[in-house]
């Protein structure tokens, strides 16, 4: 399943790479559900977020810049990060 | 008493040819001075005892790559034991013995069409609770920032070179998994024990800097 990250620049604790914020990527697995780090971080009573495991291929990521456009990375993201592409 | 003779030069090199590293007088940085004002606390409130934080400082030093290097050698050498390894590798890890904590790890494998590299480039995030304290230079802003852009340059200057039928595929440890390589098997050590396997496993083969290599 195709997903984007969402292209949101708040402050405070982020788990989210700036890199990847507003690419899209392919599901590689669901890992569970863990606490958020964003209110975890600041001992706020912390939600539970599925975390999610997404591949990004190069090409995606850094355009024409792509030291080899096929080769991947892939990152896990919390749920709530992520709107369907 | 070797210190009494004048002629002494502490700008002089040590009888092995390196500089002498200087006492690092310095003053405390704002978070070291917080670290031992907390710790401080914690013992005199008797939350904790400063033997029990030694205690955990040694379990963590004890903790070396020849503990994943068990986990890779049973790997290779049990096909079962490699598939619980690529399901959940926190749970066979600790099937095995070993003491990793509430650590959640990931084993990704090497195959003729894959080549896994792993970073974290937000922090320094590493499976230290199997693997020991990561290496100073996993921790750089040059390794974290590189090995998203252009692992193959990163690995090439590790030695590594990756054949371009090969998929480089990078593994950001962005949150709450840890990551282990699990090495492809150099073919020539097909039938030895997982015993004289584990010694061909190094640190840097697991985290995908480096490949297996015969033991010296």
């Amino acid at each position: 399943m195709k997903v984007r990250v969402q292209n949101h620049w708040p402050p405070g604790h982020i788990r989210t790479p700036a890199y990847l914020r507003g690419k899209t990527g392919e599901i590689e697995r669901e890992i569970g559900l863990f606490n958020n780090p964003e209110q975890n971080a600041y001992r706020l009573p912390p939600q539970q977020q599925r975390l999610v495991r997404v591949r990004f291929t190069m090409a995606e990521i850094w355009g024409d810049a792509a030291e080899t456009p096929d080769d991947v990375i892939e990152a896990e993201i919390y749920a709530h990060w992520l709107e369907p592409a | 008493m070797p210190h009494d003779h004048h002629d002494h030069d502490h700008g002089a090199l040590s009888p092995s040819g390196h500089p002498y590293r200087k006492d690092d007088d310095i003053v405390l940085s704002y978070w070291q001075m917080m670290e031992i004002s907390v710790r401080e606390l914690l013992i005199e409130k008797g939350h904790i005892t400063a033997a029990q934080i030694h205690n955990q400082i040694n379990t963590m030093d004890a903790r070396s790559p020849a503990n994943g290097a068990k986990v890779v050698a049973r790997a290779w050498s049990d096909p079962e034991f490699k598939s619980a390894l690529l399901t959940d590798a926190g749970q066979a890890s600790r099937d095995m013995g070993f003491d990793i904590g509430p650590m959640h790890l990931i084993a990704v494998e090497n195959t003729i069409l894959v080549h896994n590299v792993v970073v974290c480039t937000l922090c320094s995030c590493y499976p230290r609770n199997l693997l020991g304290l990561p290496p100073d230079w996993y921790k750089s802003r040059a390794y974290r920032s590189r090995t998203v852009i252009e692992p193959r340059k990163v690995l090439s200057e590790f030695g590594v070179e990756i054949a371009q039928d090969v998929q480089v595929r990078v593994h950001d440890s962005t949150a709450d998994m840890r990551y282990l390589v699990l090495p492809a098997q150099p073919k020539e050590t097909m039938g030895l024990s997982a015993d004289e396997l584990a010694y061909w496993v190094t640190r840097d083969s697991m985290i995908g800097v480096g490949l297996p290599q015969a033991p010296k």
